[in-house]
């Protein structure tokens, strides 16, 4: 018993001699700053549903180390992502820009809202031109105030 | 009458587009270099790592540019294909041993052939990103002016060998 408690606390020393301090992430905190900006705006092509900054593929490794010496040789934001969407298509942008092939992709759900819309208004519209005035006439009434009054209905 | 139908339509609609979404493969990206410039590049060759091969060489032929490694498991599966291929000596075949060791690179081509006519490195897997590569195996078929015609992505098969791609290479040699 004493000699596995031992053991236990062995192990738990040495367990802490595992961990590492953090490695610093770059050498340049501006650079990284800029270099987190611009590929949270980015796709991962291999885990496509995950942002380039937030990737651990290999692909993304390097296509970071491609925007971080973009970035060092003084490229724009703008310049970086031509550079990306030039060779993986707009599909790496989280944000499709505004073009015709896009117009369903934007305006699609307004277009949809919009008829949506439309469609309900004409059906409230039709239900309240259904409704006729109602009709009470004289025997109507007297039948009404019979059972108001709750006497004999006239015959 | 009429307005029962609508609920028909509407499901009638999405039963098409659901439809067409599987029949659609969504690791497939298409490539914006598709009619546009192949990237040109300079690397060393596999076999020979003093030599470098220069893809504006390749200008005036059309050629198929395989981008594998030794590392990549579907290579192993469209690799016969390749070696299929080579021997109809259709068009030049280069391989691009991308984000490979060269050692391992070669002896992979030593145990399962070498269907290409030359193999360029790209260990730091530079030339890939130029071509716009997310995953091994890819295929650029290239004409003679040095444009993309065509990429195939994942293993090539025999059925798009036969029914795409040769096709398509005879028509650009003409």
């Amino acid at each position: 018993m004493k000699f596995w408690l031992v053991l236990l606390l062995a192990f738990q020393c040495a367990l802490p001699a595992y961990a590492n301090e953090a490695m610093p992430l770059a050498e340049d905190p501006i650079v990284e700053k800029r270099l987190i900006g611009i590929s949270q705006e980015l796709r991962c092509l291999v885990c496509q549903n995950e942002s380039l900054a937030g990737s651990r593929a290999d692909l993304a490794l390097d296509l970071r180390r491609e925007i971080r010496t973009l970035i060092k040789d003084g490229k724009t934001d703008a310049e970086i992502m031509d550079f990306m969407v030039s060779r993986y298509g707009d599909f790496v942008l989280y944000r499709p820009p505004v073009k015709p092939v896009t117009w369903l992709l934007w305006f699609g759900p307004f277009a949809l809202l919009i008829g949506a819309v439309v469609v309900l208004v004409r059906m409230v519209r039709q239900s309240q031109s259904n409704k006729h005035p109602p009709v009470m006439d004289a025997t109507r009434r007297a039948k009404a105030l019979a059972l108001l009054q709750d006497t004999e209905l006239p015959k | 009458m009429k307005k029962a139908l609508i609920p028909l339509v509407i499901f009638a609609v999405l039963v098409v587009f659901l439809a067409l979404g599987l029949t659609r493969d969504p690791s497939v990206v298409p490539s914006p270099l598709i009619n546009k410039a192949a990237p040109t590049f300079v690397a060393p060759q596999l076999m020979t790592p003093d030599k470098q091969f220069a893809a504006k060489d390749m200008l005036g032929q059309v050629w198929l540019l395989n981008v594998w490694a030794s590392w990549c498991v579907a290579c192993r599966q469209e690799h016969p294909v390749l070696m299929e291929f080579a021997k109809t000596k259709t068009a030049p075949l280069i391989g691009l041993d991308y984000k490979d060791l060269p050692a391992d690179g070669l002896k992979w081509l030593a145990r399962f052939g070498d269907p290409y006519d030359v193999t360029v490195t790209d260990r730091d897997g530079r030339i890939g990103i130029d071509f716009g590569v997310y995953g091994v195996p890819e295929t650029f078929l290239i004409d003679k002016a040095g444009m993309i015609r065509y990429k195939h992505i994942g293993p090539v098969t025999e059925e798009a060998l036969r029914d795409t791609i040769v096709p398509l290479i005879r028509e650009l040699q003409k």
